[in-house]
């Protein structure tokens, strides 16, 4: 059951971003960016943990859930530690994965090379 | 120096090309493009439920399974990047392979091993967040913020 309903609201999104793309005049980086913020916001709304709550992965693999990631983070962050955790707390969760991106990426794109 | 008369008549010409190459530049096909981008983001996510679910079997709870679970989802989109395979999932999927996290990784890797020409310093390592870094940005700007007004609203 999870899984069909990560499906679901992990399709959804990722469609809604498509719709954007081929309607409006956005880049996709300017998409990118678009989906990272609005996910914050509704993480400030509250909305996104709900999201979460329900759809698990279909909200935390989006971009958007990049955003929530970020703001939860630092407002969990915040109230342990004060102002302090806003900092140390906006990579509480995805710092493990920014390193990973940067580690890992650095490593395979000195053995691999782009296909012609 | 041209009459007004002829700059009004250079400016019908344009409007009147630009409504010609509208009409013979193919519209993106709408529906097809948001079915697939439904269906390969929505398995994504699929897989990584999968992940979240195996870090929970081990006892986390759903938020000490975030980071593991972004993570893995980061590296498998960074090997299939290396192995030249994520871009063929971009090209048939757009946003369903981009928005996901492993996206975000592709971006990364594919900047590396593409600027890797340009050289190890300047190319690969200042050119690798060239698309993440405007998310990084804008996500670190607007989480923070949202988290300090939340707080202060609380406190």
């Amino acid at each position: 059951m999870d899984y069909l309903v990560a499906f679901l609201v992990g399709g959804t999104i990722c469609a809604i971003g498509q719709v954007l793309l081929d309607t409006s005049k956005l880049s996709p980086p300017h998409m990118l960016v678009a989906f990272v913020v609005a996910g914050a916001i509704l993480s400030g709304l509250g909305v996104y943990d709900k999201l979460v709550d329900f759809a698990g992965a279909g909200a935390l693999i989006p971009v958007s859930g990049f955003g929530h990631s970020i703001a939860r983070g630092s407002l969990m962050e915040a109230e342990r530690l004060g102002v302090l955790g806003l900092f140390t707390g906006a990579l509480e969760f995805t710092g493990l994965g920014i390193t990973t991106a940067v580690f890992f990426g650095a490593l395979i794109a000195l053995v691999a090379n782009p296909k012609p | 120096m041209a009459s007004p008369g002829a700059k009004k008549q250079k400016a019908d010409e344009r409007a009147k090309y630009q409504r010609l190459a509208a009409s013979i530049v193919p519209k993106p096909p709408l529906v097809r493009n948001m079915v697939v981008a439904f269906v390969v983001g929505g398995l994504i996510c699929t897989v990584g439920q999968g992940v979240i679910n195996a870090f929970m079997s081990r006892g986390m709870t759903q938020d000490e399974a975030t980071a593991p679970t972004l993570a893995t989802m980061i590296l498998i989109g960074s090997v299939l990047t290396g192995l030249s395979a994520y871009h063929h999932i971009g090209e048939f999927a757009g946003a369903g392979a981009a928005i996901p996290i492993t996206g975000f990784a592709n971006t990364i890797v594919a900047a590396a091993m593409d600027f890797k020409r340009e050289g190890y310093i300047l190319g690969m390592g200042a050119k690798m967040f060239i698309i993440a870094g405007p998310v990084l940005v804008y996500g670190i700007l607007s989480g923070v913020l949202v988290a300090l007004i939340r707080w202060l609203y609380r406190g």
